[in-house]
């Protein structure tokens, strides 16, 4: 009601109340029931997803295995600035924190932190707190007598920077840097940068993955959109029976037909493509994964395709050539941009998931066919960097995050189908 | 897609050679998870066909990888089959512990996605929904954010909270994973849903809860069940979360066949790929069945 109508009586409902205040309860009533459906799920998914990723957030910034276990050097880094001599007091300070490693056995986490920045120092924390009672002030000489390692400035770079728990040092590590004996950043060795590299192989591989997907399935998401739903209902089963079938089912199978011994190789050999002596080697390497990875994805680029071209009228094309056009020039002037939403929505969704893929190129990859996921796993099974694979992961996950938004924005996530 | 009759014989040909490229195509999505079929039959311990194979001689073909399905990890695999021996194959064998763990905790989980998401989406699909964007975004993420990711996540958390090496955490992550496809399944449901039967029945003189199990339920039911399914497909194929965070004796089958394929490569694993390769046609059928009786309710019949 605009205020030119307000000479007429309000409006009201049975009971007296005036009517817009009588709706906007109502409406308010449905906004809460339809949240409190919502509610417990959310609840959920905030304590099992969204809490677990901000802690591994947490844990890519903050690593306090050695600012816990030096208490003395801490106050000692606090009293004296950068770049203050390294005098007695400072190996005094160290030769307490030595002692107290020694009593809680923690002089291994603690050297594992400082050899994360400096590599090579771990032994020093170890072997130099083995024989801390032994030694006597003054403790520079007595120290130093154990090992000369403790004269490197760069250590002392290294412990100053990890008395503070909260620290960026994962993240210029997870992107090939590190600081250097005046806290500058800068690029590590070349010949030791393998991040960036990861990185770049990841989103190559995943690419050429995306574009192989994309030719395979535009034709068999073609066929399928013009033929009669029955038939295409059982042809659909071909690209539906992968989709539910194991990740590992399928990636055994390739590792079956892709080994040297293997089916492909038998027949290859038995059709005189190659001979007995030049078997090809189809796994454990970059082919392997290629292979596999656009195996087990083709069906997420062919059914966002199918449910486009679906809709797509026959009769466009078919006006194009009665217009005199040639089956290439409609196909390419009419069709194809109108299959645009879909090759988008399907690449897209392939290229996400081909980022991330972790099981296939572990298992398939060999040395030069793994991905960045496969360095998390490293990390946090082998190494046990576990704030190295934190930064790691959250570098990816932010690479992901910024696609997802994209397929939002572009798709929206409402018009994702599954089968 | 039949070829018109004034098709010139380049059209003609190009036509031909597509449904022979769309063939190829087919071919190479379905014959990887054909060929380890008759493989897991093989009498010999290689994964490639024998001559004997080749040739469909008996001799070629043996069950004994499924056998060793049975008796691997057993405590005294070569007394005679009768009671005993299955009792203590249902007790001790390897695989068939971890095929129970693998439906506990699928069994679990998939109630759990399924209840949650089932109300959820039922929310989110009311057009009155507040942030109903963002909140989807975040209910749809466990499925796009890379699964190393959330395992990491999830083993930092659990290695906190004591939930590591339990079945509620393992199940409660999975449950989380699941959770995407009962919500992709049941709004898509929801989408053709006539909002006028509830209010029918409403006016009819039903409270919301007959409303819903009498109207509603029996209609978005289709959806449910695959959102389901897809659910316990997730859990039941899933194995890096089950890796970060379970603990040693906690083997599942995927588990199981991950640690058998990096160890070393056997045909029982093909035996009991063959195996996971038959649920899946089993669970392909359930959900098509399923998906066309949900057409035909709704009134959208395919030709």
């Amino acid at each position: 009601m605009s205020d030119t109508t307000m000479a007429s009586p309000e409006l009201t409902t049975a009971d007296g109340v005036p009517l817009k205040k009588a709706l906007v309860r109502s409406e308010a009533r449905a906004k809460r029931r339809a949240f409190l459906l919502v509610a417990p799920l959310f609840l959920f998914v905030l304590i099992t997803f969204v809490v677990p990723i901000g802690q591994m957030l947490f844990q890519s910034v903050y690593n306090d295995s050695f600012s816990a276990t030096a208490p003395a050097l801490d106050k000692w880094f606090s009293e004296h600035p950068q770049g203050a001599p390294i005098d007695e007091s400072a190996y005094a300070a160290l030769a307490s924190d030595l002692k107290t490693m020694k009593e809680n056995r923690t002089q291994g986490q603690a050297g594992t932190r400082i050899n994360y920045d400096v590599a090579g120092t771990r032994s020093l924390f170890t072997s130099t707190a083995r024989k801390i009672d032994r030694l006597e002030p003054p403790w520079k000489e007595a120290i130093l007598g154990v090992n000369e390692g403790w004269n490197d400035p760069n250590l002392w770079r290294a412990m100053r920077s990890a008395t503070h728990p909260y620290t960026i040092d994962f993240y210029l590590a997870a992107l090939d840097m590190t600081r250097d004996k005046n806290d500058n950043i800068v690029g590590v060795n070349p010949d030791r940068a393998i991040y960036g590299k990861l990185f770049w192989r990841t989103a190559v591989l995943s690419f050429i993955i995306t574009v192989l997907c994309m030719i395979l399935a535009f034709p068999i998401a073609h066929l399928l959109a013009s033929l009669p739903l029955a038939k295409s209902n059982l042809l659909m089963i071909f690209v539906l029976l992968p989709f539910w079938t194991s990740l590992l089912v399928r990636t055994t199978s390739w590792m079956v037909l892709l080994q040297q011994q293997g089916v492909l190789n038998d027949l290859l050999v038995w059709l005189g493509i190659v001979n007995n002596d030049g078997r090809l080697e189809m796994m454990y390497n970059k082919t392997g994964t290629i292979i596999a990875m656009t195996h087990i994805l083709l069906p997420f680029m062919v059914l966002p395709l199918y449910s486009v071209m679906r809709t797509i009228p026959p009769s466009y094309v078919r006006a194009a050539r009665s217009l005199g056009a040639t089956s290439w020039t409609a196909f390419r002037r009419i069709y194809l941009p109108q299959t645009l939403p879909g090759i988008g929505a399907g690449a897209l969704l392939v290229f996400i998931l081909s980022v991330g893929y972790y099981i296939t190129p572990a298992l398939v990859g060999g040395a030069d066919g793994q991905l960045i996921s496969n360095m998390i796993a490293f990390h946090m099974q082998k190494s046990l960097n576990w704030s190295l694979a934190a930064a790691l992961a959250s570098l990816l996950l932010a690479g992901v995050l910024i696609l997802y938004w994209l397929y939002d924005r572009l798709v929206g996530i409402d018009n994702m189908k599954l089968g | 897609m039949a070829l018109p009759a004034y098709a010139s014989p380049l059209e003609k040909t190009w036509h031909y050679a597509y449904l022979v490229i769309c063939a190829l195509i087919f071919f190479f999505l379905i014959a990887p998870i054909v060929v380890i079929i008759p493989l897991s039959f093989n009498a010999q311990p290689y994964f490639t066909f024998t001559k004997e194979m080749l040739g469909f001689d008996p001799a070629g073909y043996s069950m004994r990888w499924y056998d060793l399905l049975l008796t691997f990890g057993m405590q005294e695999p070569n007394v005679e089959r009768g009671w005993g021996w299955w009792m203590d194959a249902w007790q001790h064998a390897t695989w068939i512990g971890a095929a129970k763990n693998s439906i506990i905790i699928g069994f679990f989980a998939t109630v759990l996605a399924t209840v949650l998401g089932t109300l959820a989406a039922l929310g989110l699909s009311r057009p009155e929904m507040p942030f109903r964007r963002a909140i989807m975004a975040v209910l749809i993420s466990p499925m796009i954010v890379p699964i190393i990711i959330t395992a990491t996540g999830l083993f930092f958390f659990y290695s906190k909270t004591g939930l590591a090496h339990t079945y509620p955490g393992i199940i409660m992550a999975h449950a989380t994973l699941g959770i995407p496809f009962v919500i992709i399944t049941v709004t898509a449901t929801l989408v053709g849903f006539d909002h006028s039967l509830s209010r029918a029945s409403a006016n009819l003189g039903a409270d919301p809860r007959t409303t819903f199990f009498r109207i509603i339920m029996p209609l978005i039911l289709p959806g449910v069940i695959s959102g389901a399914l897809f659910a316990f497909v997730t859990s039941f194929d899933e194995v890096v979360v089950v890796l970060f965070v379970a603990g040693y004796d906690q083997q599942t089958i995927p588990r199981q066949m991950w640690n058998g394929i990096r160890e070393q490569i056997s045909p029982a694993i093909l035996a009991v790929a063959t195996i996971l390769v038959f649920i899946s046609i089993a669970l392909l059928t359930t959900v098509e069945l399923l998906r066309r009786r949900s057409e035909r309710l709704r009134g959208v019949s395919p030709g």
